[in-house]
C-alpha cells in the first residue's frame, strides 16, 4: 500500500478545503487535499448562477469563477498535494492520523497527517428524510442532483415540474429549469414566509409568472412509474388543511429542502457531533473532540454564503497551523446560543485574541440587535437592519472587547438577538 | 414464427420462481422463467422484509408451516454457494404480560412440535441480557437462535444467477396473455406477441397468480393484495437490536416488527391491510404514526428522526390461509404455486424441492446433471475489505477503485458486475449493489450510475430508467433545445 | 398605469408603487433611497438580466462550459441570446473570462466563460 506523510490532510476539495489548504501550505506547512471528484471546486462547479463573492471580493461572481480564484491559487503552492478521483473511505485516528484514500489509478493510499482539516461539505435532504407519502415512481430529484445534471452534463430531467422549497436552490433551478425549457408549475413553502432571497423570488420567480405556494406541503405523489402529479395542501397553523387541497399534473419533482453536513468520515474519527447545527462540537480554532481533527464550511455547519465557507476555513487553518507549531491554546471558554438563535458556531472563545462566530436567528426582524453578553451583563450591540433563519450572521470579538471579562463561571458568554 | 420449446415454463421470477428454476436447473430438464417486468425480484419479492423465519408460528398440519421449518435450514448452505448477505441473529417474540406469556408458551409448544432447535421460553432477566434494547416493560418472551435475516433481493438475483449458470434461461418484459394446451404442451403468448413451448407450467406469479391461472384454463381463485408499509433507519441510529423483535401474534397478523438488516440498517413495520389495487403500492402518512408507535413500544430508542426512506409492498394473500401449491386439477401438468405470502421466502427452498417432486408427479423425469454446479461466483465488495485487502483488489481491477457510492461504500467494479448480470435499470443496480439505498437515496451516485450503464450498455441516456418501461429519468439534452421550448416554458412571462 | 414591486438593490427590500403614463411620467413610491428609484425605473423602462447558462463544447466528455453576460442585459434580448447558446459550440482549450460573444445586440454586454477547461 501506497504511504505518504504531511502535515496536514483536507478532506474534501470544494470551497472550504480549497480555502483551508491554501491557508496552511502558506505558514509552510505541507497539505495533501483529497477530492472526490476528477476536478476540485466541489459543488461551486454546478452553481453556474451569479451572486457568490458580493461580500469577499466585491464582485458579482459565477460559483465557478470563485471556486477557479481558489483553485489557482492551491495549483500554485507547491506544498499542496491534490489527490483527485480519491475517496477517503476509511480512518485510524491516533497522536498522527491516518486517513485512507482508494482511487482506481493508485489503489488505497494511506496518507499520514498530525492535522486532519474536515472540509466534505453536506448532502441534500430527500425524499426519504421528509416522508412524502405516495408511490415511488421516477422523476422525483433533489434540486441539486437536478442541477448537476443539467449544468454539467445538459440533461433535461423532466418536463412539467413541481418544486418544493423556496430556498435560494429552489428558486435559482425553477429559472434553471425554464431556461431549458421545462415547464415549472410552482415552487411550494412549508412557512409563511420564502427562506430565499428577494432578488431570486423576482428573477427567479416572478419574471416567468411561477406562482409562490406560502404556507402549504407537497403532501402526495402520484405516479406508478414516473411521476404523475402531486398533490398540494395548505397549512393552517403548521397542520395540513385537506380542503384546501389541489392537485398538479406534473412529470417531475424537484426538493430542495435542506441540506445536512456528511460527517460519515467524520463519525469514524470518533467526533461528537452536535445534533443542532449536524456538524461536530468544535472549540474556539475549529477542533473538534478529537485532537488535530478541525472541520469547517459546511460540514461543520450549513452556509448561505460562500464567501463566510472560505473566511472560516482560513480561520481554520490558522489554527490548524498554530496546531503544528505547537501553540495551540488549550484555554476555551464557553459561547452560547441566547434569546432567539438557533445556534452559534463555534461554542467556545479564546481569550486574549480576535473571535468570529457564525449563528442563525429563530426570528425574522428588521432593524434587529446583536446582543453578546457575559455573565449577565452587556458586553456588545451589534445592529442588524434585518434578520431571517435563512441568512447566516457572522459577527466578531475583538481581543480588546474580550478583555474586560470576569473570570469563571462568569466567563461565560451568550448571543442573543432582540 | 419459431416458438421455442422447453421441458417446464416458471411463470414468476420471484423468490419462488426463482426457487423452483434453480432446483430444476440441477436436472437435465430445459427450463425457462417467464417474468412479466424488467428484471427478476421486481414484484413482491422486492419489498419483503426479509425475515428468515422461526418456524413456531404455524402448525406442520399446515403446508407453509412444514414447508417453512424444512426451508430454514437450507439457508446456510444456499448461503455458502450463493453468497447473499445472510445473518442467522435470532428471533425473540416478546410479551409484556401474563397473558402474553401464555401465548409465549403456545408458540413454543408449537415449535417444539415442529422440532425446532434450539427454542427457549425467557425470563425477563433472561430476554433483557439476551436483547439489552427491549422495553424494560418486556416480562418475557421466546427466543428462536434459528432464526435470522437476509436481502431478499440478493437472494432472488443469486438463485437466478446460479440457475442461469446451469441453464435455465430466463426471459424478462414477457407478460403472460394467455396458454393453450397442444398435443400435451403449452403454448404460452407473451402480451408482446412472443410465444414459448413447455411441457408444463409453474404458476408462481405471486399477485397475478389468479390472472395466469385464468389464462392458462385452469382454476379459479382470488388474490387479494395485502399491503405492508415500511421504514428503513440509519445503521448509525443508537439502540438498535441485534435479533429480529416480534411482538405477540394477533390472529390476523404476526405484527409490526423490529428487523436488524444483514448490512446494519434496521426495518421497522409491516403494516397489513387489504385492498382491491394489485398496482398501487403508495404509502400514506397515517401509517407512520402506527408503526413508530409500535415499534417503539418494542424497542424504545427507534426513532423517526432515523428514517432514511419508507415503502410499501403488497403480499399475494390466498384465502384459506395457506400456501396453494398443487398440480392443478382442472389443467394437468400445471403446478399452481399460490398465496405465497409469510412464511413464502423462509419456505423458498422447500418450495422449491416440494414443487419439482409435484413435478415428478405430473410426469416430469428427472435426469440430475452430471455438471451442475451449485456455487457462483462471489462479487468482492469493497465495504468489507480492509484497506489493504481492498488495495490489492484494486491492483486487479482498478474499477473497485472508483467509489461511486459513498453512502454504502460501493465501488464501479460492483456496478459493473451487476450490470452484467442484467440488471441494467436503477432499482436493479440498486438492489445488485446497495448504490442509491443509503443516506443520501442516489443524491451523489445517480450521475455517475447512469454513466456507467452508458458505457456498459450504449443505452442512451433517456433509454436509462428507474425500473423499466416508462421510468425515465432523463426526457432531453440541453444541447437539443430550441429557444421555442424555452419559450414555451417560461409562458406569458414579462419576457 | 401602476405596478407594485420589491426593491431588491439592498436586504431591506422596500415595497415600492411605480405609477407611470408614458416614459417620462415615471412616480416612485414606498422607496427609502435613491437606489430604489432608479431601480423602479429600470424594471419599467429597460429591465435587466444578467444571464447564466451554459453551452456546448467539444469534450469528449460531454462536459458543457458555463457562461454570463458580463453584464446585466436587456430583457428583450435575452430569447435572442439564448437561442445563439443552444446553438453554440466552443473549441478547447477556453480559459475564465475568454469573450465567447462580443457586444450582444449592441448592447456593449458580452458573453464570456465562467471557468477554465482543458482540451478533454
Amino acid at each position: 500500500m501506497r504511504e505518504k506523510h504531511c502535515d496536514a490532510v483536507v478532506v474534501g476539495g470544494g470551497s472550504a478545503g480549497l480555502a483551508a489548504a491554501s491557508r496552511i501550505a502558506s505558514q509552510g506547512y505541507s497539505v495533501t487535499v483529497l477530492e472526490r471528484e476528477q476536478e476540485l471546486g466541489g459543488i461551486l462547479n454546478q452553481c453556474i448562477h451569479n451572486g457568490f463573492g458580493l461580500q469577499r471580493f466585491r464582485e458579482d461572481l459565477t460559483g465557478p469563477e470563485y471556486a477557479e480564484r481558489f483553485v489557482e491559487a492551491v495549483q500554485s503552492h507547491k506544498n499542496i498535494e491534490v489527490l483527485l478521483d480519491t475517496t477517503a473511505l476509511e480512518v485510524s485516528p491516533g497522536s498522527i492520523h491516518s486517513v485512507y484514500g482508494y482511487s482506481r489509478h493508485e489503489g488505497v493510499t494511506k496518507i499520514n497527517a498530525r492535522a486532519i482539516v474536515l472540509a466534505m461539505g453536506c448532502r441534500e435532504r430527500n425524499r426519504g428524510n421528509i416522508g412524502i407519502p405516495g408511490t415511488r415512481p421516477s422523476g422525483v430529484f433533489t434540486a441539486g442532483l437536478a442541477q448537476r445534471l443539467i449544468n454539467i452534463d445538459g440533461y433535461i430531467p423532466g418536463k412539467r415540474a413541481v418544486i418544493l422549497g423556496s430556498g435560494d436552490i429552489g428558486l435559482i433551478m425553477a429559472r434553471r429549469l425554464t431556461w431549458v425549457g421545462v415547464k415549472v408549475l410552482g415552487v411550494i413553502e412549508i412557512q409563511a414566509y420564502p427562506s430565499g432571497l428577494t432578488r431570486n423570488i423576482v428573477q427567479c420567480l416572478n419574471d416567468f409568472s411561477i406562482p409562490l405556494y406560502l404556507s402549504h406541503t407537497v403532501s402526495d405523489i402520484r405516479g406508478r412509474d414516473r411521476v404523475s402529479g402531486v398533490t398540494v395542501t395548505p397549512l393552517e397553523e403548521g397542520k395540513a388543511n385537506s380542503e384546501g387541497k389541489f392537485d398538479l399534473e406534473c412529470d417531475t419533482i424537484l426538493l430542495s429542502v435542506g441540506l445536512i453536513p456528511d460527517n460519515e468520515l467524520s463519525r469514524k474519527f470518533g467526533i461528537c457531533l452536535n445534533p443542532e447545527t449536524g456538524g461536530a462540537f468544535v472549540d474556539g480554532g475549529l477542533m473538534s473532540c478529537v485532537p488535530g481533527v478541525f472541520a469547517c464550511g459546511n460540514v461543520l455547519h450549513v452556509h448561505d454564503l460562500v464567501d463566510y465557507v472560505s473566511e472560516e476555513s482560513e480561520r481554520c487553518a490558522s489554527f490548524v497551523a498554530e496546531y503544528l507549531a505547537g501553540t495551540y491554546s488549550s484555554s476555551h471558554h464557553p459561547m452560547t446560543a441566547g434569546a432567539n438563535v438557533k445556534y452559534v458556531v463555534p461554542n467556545r472563545y479564546l481569550p486574549g485574541r480576535d473571535n468570529r462566530f457564525y449563528l442563525r436567528s429563530l426570528i425574522v426582524k428588521n432593524k434587529a440587535e446583536l446582543l453578546i453578553s457575559a455573565g449577565g451583563e452587556p458586553l456588545k450591540r451589534k445592529r442588524l437592519a434585518h434578520v431571517q433563519p435563512s441568512e447566516m450572521v457572522s459577527f466578531e470579538l475583538s481581543e480588546s472587547e474580550l478583555a474586560g471579562i470576569p473570570d469563571p463561571p462568569e466567563n461565560k458568554l451568550e448571543v442573543s438577538i432582540y | 414464427m419459431k416458438n421455442e420449446l422447453f421441458v417446464v415454463a416458471v411463470v414468476g421470477a420471484g423468490v419462488s420462481g426463482a426457487s423452483i428454476a434453480r432446483k430444476l436447473s440441477a436436472y437435465t430438464c430445459d427450463t425457462v422463467v417467464l417474468e412479466k417486468e424488467c428484471d427478476v425480484s421486481f414484484g413482491v419479492s422486492k419489498t419483503n422484509s426479509g425475515v428468515i423465519h422461526g418456524g413456531f408460528h404455524y402448525p406442520t398440519s399446515l403446508l407453509k408451516g412444514r414447508l417453512e421449518v424444512l426451508g430454514n435450514i437450507m439457508f446456510d448452505t444456499l448461503q455458502q454457494q450463493l453468497h447473499f448477505p445472510f445473518k442467522r441473529c435470532g428471533i425473540l417474540v416478546v410479551a409484556f404480560t401474563v397473558e402474553e406469556m401464555k401465548t409465549i408458551e403456545k408458540l413454543y409448544m408449537q415449535g417444539t412440535a415442529n422440532k425446532i432447535i434450539g427454542l427457549e421460553i425467557c425470563n425477563r432477566e433472561r430476554i433483557h441480557t439476551i436483547e439489552p434494547t427491549l422495553n424494560a416493560d418486556v416480562v418475557g418472551g421466546l427466543h428462536a437462535p434459528s432464526g435470522g435475516v437476509i436481502e431478499p433481493y440478493r437472494y432472488v438475483f443469486s438463485l437466478i444467477e446460479s440457475a442461469k449458470k446451469n441453464g435455465v434461461t430466463v426471459k424478462t418484459d414477457f407478460r403472460v396473455a394467455r396458454a393453450e394446451k397442444h398435443n400435451s404442451h403449452f403454448l404460452i403468448h407473451a402480451e408482446n406477441g412472443e410465444r414459448v413451448r413447455a411441457r408444463f407450467l409453474v404458476n408462481a406469479a405471486g399477485l397475478y397468480a389468479d390472472e395466469v391461472s385464468r389464462a392458462c384454463g385452469a382454476e379459479g381463485f382470488h388474490i387479494i393484495p395485502r399491503k405492508g408499509q415500511e421504514y428503513l433507519l440509519d445503521r448509525n441510529a443508537s439502540g438498535l437490536p441485534g435479533k429480529v423483535v416480534f411482538p405477540v401474534p394477533n390472529p390476523t397478523s404476526k405484527g409490526i416488527l423490529v428487523i436488524p438488516t444483514p448490512e446494519g440498517t434496521c426495518m421497522v413495520g409491516p403494516t397489513a391491510v387489504e385492498q382491491e389495487d394489485k398496482e398501487d403500492a403508495s404509502t400514506s402518512q397515517e401509517n407512520f404514526e402506527k408503526i413508530f408507535h409500535s415499534a417503539r413500544r418494542l424497542i424504545p430508542k427507534i426513532s423517526e428522526r432515523d428514517i432514511i426512506t419508507c415503502f410499501a409492498g403488497l403480499r399475494p394473500a390466498l384465502s384459506g390461509g395457506d400456501f396453494y401449491i398443487a398440480e392443478s386439477e382442472q389443467q394437468p401438468q400445471l403446478i399452481q404455486v399460490a398465496g405465497i405470502q409469510s412464511p413464502g421466502l423462509t419456505a423458498a427452498p422447500a418450495i422449491g424441492e416440494y414443487v419439482k417432486d409435484l413435478l415428478k408427479s405430473a410426469g416430469l423425469v428427472l435426469t440430475e446433471r452430471p455438471d451442475f454446479d451449485p456455487m457462483i461466483d462471489e462479487v468482492p465488495r469493497i465495504r468489507r475489505l480492509s484497506p489493504y485487502e481492498a488495495d490489492e483488489l484494486i491492483r486487479e481491477n482498478p474499477a473497485y477503485g472508483e467509489i461511486v457510492c459513498r453512502c454504502e461504500s460501493v465501488s464501479e467494479a460492483e456496478i459493473v458486475a451487476a450490470i452484467r448480470r442484467g440488471h441494467t435499470t436503477m432499482d436493479g443496480i440498486k438492489f445488485y449493489t446497495r448504490a442509491q439505498m443509503g443516506r443520501c437515496q442516489g443524491g451523489f451516485c445517480t450521475y455517475k450510475i447512469m454513466k456507467i450503464l452508458q458505457r456498459e450498455t450504449g443505452m442512451s441516456i433517456e433509454q436509462i430508467s428507474k425500473r423499466g418501461a416508462e421510468s425515465g429519468l432523463i426526457t432531453g439534452k440541453v444541447g437539443n433545445l430550441t429557444v421555442q421550448d424555452v419559450g414555451k416554458a417560461a409562458g406569458e412571462g414579462k419576457s | 398605469m401602476e405596478r407594485k414591486m420589491v426593491c431588491i438593490s439592498c436586504p431591506l427590500g422596500c415595497r415600492l408603487t411605480v405609477r407611470w403614463s408614458n416614459e417620462e411620467d415615471v412616480t416612485v413610491t414606498g422607496n427609502r433611497c435613491a437606489k430604489g428609484e432608479s431601480y423602479a425605473r429600470e424594471e419599467i423602462l429597460a429591465p435587466k438580466r444578467v444571464v447564466t447558462a451554459t453551452v456546448r463544447t467539444r469534450a469528449a466528455s460531454g462536459r458543457r462550459l458555463p457562461v454570463k453576460t458580463s453584464a446585466s442585459l436587456l430583457k428583450e434580448h435575452i430569447p435572442a441570446l439564448l437561442d445563439r447558446l443552444y446553438r453554440m459550440e466552443v473549441p478547447l482549450p477556453v480559459g475564465c473570462g475568454d469573450v465567447l460573444i462580443e457586444d450582444i445586440e449592441g448592447t456593449g454586454v458580452d458573453l464570456v466563460a465562467t471557468r477554465s477547461l482543458q482540451g478533454v
